[in-house]
């Protein structure tokens, strides 16, 4: 383990060497990373078809969307050949290679403007002072990333501390061994190798990192894990961000209109299976419907799981035999297994489980209590929509409340009355793509936010200056505190400039 | 609240407020500003306790009370009430015409029960300051007073209660067993003002319940002096800054001077005829200093001025009265590098000066030390100034004064590294008790095919054309020509 420490060592002396905060330095990490990103997408899906099975579109998909190449296609399409190509630019899957270009191209466009100093205005009493808040970096940031989304997870934070002026140490996921390979042996072809390290390992590396002294631990994972690490943590006052899951719900109001119907469910069926199978911190974890739409609910779900998934080509696998176990074990119980309505069958050979829909399993079994994470969807059923209010609000807060209504009364109340790390209206996984957006969980499903903007003010610290002039003196703020300075100061603390000059010229 | 105050009542109480909290009773932008009102006539009418209280406590004079205490407090109410409607208010935030239509805002969602431990040396600011934060942003809050200020804590078990609404913001007096069944139980926020000792213990304890913290911690805070200054204000900034804040007892007090060997004895000299126009001939006499607020501290303190490699440096000062708990004033010229008082913050009214002969040699010394809370400059030249916000992280910083940065409510303060995380006051309290949540509407309008499986060939070329940015690839592939 000398060898970590010695890249510790190195990471740090990088960062004290003053190397990492030059706008410059920040840019060309940067510049080098969008490089990484187009040259090796390759290599990217391949480590991703290798640690899920994803398929290359699905690798594509969570990624491709280069916005201005869509406006000018579907306007082009629109136009010339009325093609049925509805204008959704957004990206319905989770962030990897299109994405994070989409993140680095904002950082390269806007880092300048987000490293300025922000003037503070001031109230009158204080002039002559100027204040600004000046954005710093931290020192030397950690990153734990997950197996589910291995590249994504961990290059859009890395975008993030570069911005900020950190040096980096990233540790990807051992469960995604092939991803974890690439990140190993490419970054380091890119990327300012002594201040950006990358190292692999299991849980032994990860608590040897974590006794190591840090400025800021990034933590993408469960919430046991998430426990060991803030504790870890506190030894060195290091401030943590902890992006947790949970048990993220979709309250599906009765939709007007066959077609709206149809989008709803084909994106409800994208927010659970289209997507890692399911298996995403932001995955649609169960459903809260009306009992007199469940029926017409459930058919459409199984119209368009037969639409979008033929056959299992196009469904990615589950990442290894613990949670493959994990997740056959949540419906082996009769209780549970009574109450499938579709799918149901698995393949441990292929490390496979079917899309299956459950329909009102007992809340106290498992399947109802933990996060899912993978490819079974309960459906629960209420009386009335609005019941869907005070089940989530029973239950611990989700990373994502998705919420398919048409009513704005029942939008409004969900948004007043509901607690989640974020909420989307009528579609699912897409916030996640919307850089203008904070990006994070509360409670249970972790704190602290990111993407875009937020990034890069996770990995600063905001400095406030003030600067006075030796030029005017207010003679009642130094002792001798007699009695005859203390209305004066009252006046000065009720911004009660009247007063203050009528008392200066003795006239109060 | 004392006696039997365990892990079980703790539980209850926070099950209590919980039930408050969910039944939405901390919500409404009446309920807040009602409380907040209460708490600004708090001032007003109890004034008079305050004050006694404070100076039980810490012999804080009246003035230092007012300016230091009350006023910030009361300032802090007005300022909230003033711009609580438009914090509240959800930010619309702009969504890229390519997810059309869509519209986005960002909502200020409370968090539910939160905690607060004060500090003694401002037991009144830094108690009263992060509630009104709390509940601004629609929290229930349980306030914690430390123990090491008796007067002021059991106030405010007693009048606090008279102020707020006692089913959603509670007071705890006692110690260690109560603040340690305090952290045991589930909170959304603990915000904590302390030493990194037991911030360390608090954050923790929260680490159990993935609990998120503010912890307002110290460090030695320092102070650069450039010769090119006007010593006779720049000496009154420096005094007031250190001993007109809790004699020295404050975490942002200037803790160490660093100046040149060549400016010292000038500096030295005005700022001992600086202290003399303040606290006259016997500062122990002093109505205007505050005492040491215990033995234990007394005895802190006094060890690091006997200590022998110590004692011969004091140019000023060193007198002391153990049984009216008081120290005078006291200035250390160069003491050994390796002594206890140039490595722990001091928290008193002994101010060290460091001589260097070239003020770059400032701030190696500066950047070798942990980050403080507050770091000063003195100086008029711009281009140092600029090197030193540059060079010098800390918590926050003021130049050519000291202190102030810590009264303006437009400015965030909070520490960073060893003196802490997360930052208050102002807008920056709200948004710390509260939650950012994201909200993205959609239509059913827009949706694109290509998100969804099955992914054939034509898909994906669509798919390649776009990301290389190749239009004709894309038109090829949509009207079905296959391309090599």
């Amino acid at each position: 383990m000398e060898k970590l420490e010695a890249a510790v060592k190195e990471v740090r002396e990088a960062y004290e060497s003053g190397r990492t905060r030059s706008l410059s330095w920040r840019r060309t990490q940067l510049a080098a990373l969008r490089r990484l990103l187009y040259e090796r997408e390759d290599d990217i899906f391949i480590a991703l078809k290798e640690d899920l099975g994803k398929h290359q579109a699905e690798a594509y998909r969570d990624e491709a969307f280069d916005a201005p190449c869509w406006i000018l296609l579907c306007l082009l399409m629109r136009s010339l050949f009325d093609f049925d190509f509805d204008i959704d630019f957004s990206c319905s899957g989770l962030p990897q290679v299109g994405i994070l270009i989409k993140s680095v191209n904002l950082a390269l466009e806007d880092l300048k403007k987000w490293m300025a100093p922000v003037k503070i205005s001031l109230p009158l009493i204080a002039f002559p002072s100027t204040a600004e808040i000046v954005p710093e970096p931290l020192g030397v940031v950690l990153i734990f990333s997950s197996w589910n989304f291995p590249i994504g997870l961990s290059l859009e934070p890395l975008i993030g501390a570069i911005s900020a002026g950190n040096a980096v140490f990233l540790k990807p996921s051992e469960l995604a061994p092939s991803s974890a390979n690439f990140l190993l042996n490419i970054i380091p072809k890119y990327l300012d190798n002594k201040a950006v390290k990358v190292i692999q390992g299991g849980q032994e590396v990860g608590e040897k990192l974590l006794d190591q002294k840090w400025d800021k631990i990034f933590f993408t994972g469960s919430p046991h894990v998430a426990r060991i690490v803030m504790t870890a943590a506190a030894k060195h006052l290091t401030p943590v961000a902890l992006e947790l899951g949970g048990k993220c719900p979709a309250i599906v109001d009765s939709i007007a209109g066959e077609r709206n119907r149809k989008v709803a469910v084909q994106r409800i069926v994208g927010g659970k299976w289209v997507s890692c199978s399911g298996q995403a911190c932001i995955s649609v974890d169960y459903i809260l419907v009306e009992e007199k739409f469940a029926p017409t609910l459930v058919e459409l779900l199984k119209a368009t799981l037969r639409k979008f998934f033929p056959n299992s080509d196009f469904l990615s696998r589950i990442i290894n035999e613990q949670h493959f176990h994990r997740l056959s074990n949540l419906i082996k119980d009769p209780s549970v297994a009574n109450t499938i309505v579709h799918g149901g069958s698995i393949d441990y050979e292929k490390l496979f489980i079917e899309p299956t829909i459950l329909l009102d399993p007992p809340l106290d079994s498992e399947i109802m209590t933990g996060e899912i994470f993978g490819p079974l969807l309960p459906i629960i059923t209420v009386k009335n929509i609005e019941d869907s209010i005070a089940f989530i609000r029973a239950r611990p807060k989700p990373l994502v409340i998705y919420a398919f209504t048409q009513n704005n009364k029942l939008k409004s109340r969900i948004e007043a009355e509901t607690s989640s790390g974020s909420l989307t209206i009528n579609d699912t996984m897409t916030q996640f793509a919307f850089d203008t957006l904070p990006f994070g969980g509360v409670g249970a499903s972790g704190f602290g936010q990111y993407h875009g903007k937020f990034s890069f003010d996770m990995f600063s610290h905001k400095k406030p200056v003030l600067r006075r002039s030796f030029l005017m003196e207010y003679s009642f703020r130094y002792p001798a505190w007699h009695e005859w300075k203390l209305p004066f100061l009252r006046s000065v603390y009720h911004f009660d400039y009247f007063s203050l000059v009528l008392r200066m010229l003795g006239l109060k | 609240m004392g006696e039997g105050f365990d892990a079980a009542r703790a539980a209850e109480m926070v099950a209590e407020l919980r039930e408050s909290f969910m039944a939405g009773k901390t919500r409404s932008f009446e309920w807040r500003a009602a409380q907040l009102k209460g708490l600004a006539r708090m001032v007003d009418e109890k004034e008079a306790d305050i004050t006694a209280a404070l100076h039980d406590d810490l012999a804080k004079s009246q003035m230092e009370s007012f300016l230091s205490e009350l006023s910030m407090v009361k300032m802090s109410c007005l300022f909230t009430l003033k711009e609580l409607k438009r914090w509240m208010k959800p930010e619309k935030v702009p969504t890229s015409a390519t997810s059309f239509p869509s519209s986005a805002k960002i909502m200020s969602d409370p968090l539910g029960v939160v905690l607060v431990i004060s500090a003694w040396n401002y037991p009144f600011l830094l108690s009263i300051d992060p509630v009104i934060g709390a509940i601004a942003a629609g929290n229930a809050v349980v306030l914690k007073p430390s123990e090491v200020a008796p007067a002021t804590s059991s106030l405010f078990a007693r009048i606090l209660p008279e102020y707020l609404d006692t089913s959603c913001v509670r007071v705890v007096e006692g110690s260690i067993p109560e603040t340690t069944a305090l952290l045991e139980q589930k909170w959304d926020k603990i915000l904590y003002t302390g030493n990194a000792r037991v911030g360390r213990i608090v954050m923790t304890a929260a680490a159990k319940h993935l609990t998120p913290v503010v912890l307002e911690l110290g460090g030695k805070c320092p102070v650069l002096v450039d010769s090119n200054v006007d010593l006779k204000v720049a000496s009154k900034r420096i005094v007031v800054g250190k001993w007109g804040g809790n004699n020295g007892q404050a975490c942002i007090a200037p803790d160490y001077i660093i100046t040149t060997k060549s400016f010292a004895p000038q500096l030295v000299d005005s700022l001992i005829i600086t202290l003399e126009k303040f606290y006259g001939k016997n500062p122990l006499e002093s109505a205007d200093l505050s005492r040491i607020v215990n033995s234990n501290h007394f005895s802190r303190l006094t060890k690091l001025l006997d200590d022998e490699k110590v004692s011969g440096t004091i140019v000023c000062g060193g007198q002391r009265n153990e049984k009216s708990l008081r120290i005078a004033p006291t200035i250390l010229l160069d003491v050994p590098d390796d002594s206890l008082i140039m490595k722990e913050e001091i928290f008193g009214p002994l101010l060290l000066i460091v001589t260097v002969n070239e003020l770059q040699e400032g701030f190696d010394l500066i950047t070798s030390k942990s980050k403080p809370l507050a770091a000063y400059l003195f100086t008029k030249d711009k281009k140092l100034e600029h090197k030193f916000v540059k060079t010098v992280f800390a918590g926050g910083m003021a130049i050519n004064d000291t202190i102030l940065q810590f009264t303006n409510p437009h400015l965030p303060f909070g520490g960073v590294g060893e003196s802490g995380m997360g930052a208050y006051h102002g807008k920056f309290s709200f948004d710390t008790f509260s939650h950012k949540k994201s909200v993205l509407s959609r239509g059913f309008g827009g949706e694109v095919s290509m998100r969804y499986p099955p992914y054939t060939t034509k898909k994906q070329r669509i798919l390649r054309g776009l990301i290389t940015g190749n239009i004709i690839a894309v038109i090829l592939a949509l009207i079905g020509w296959p391309r090599n």
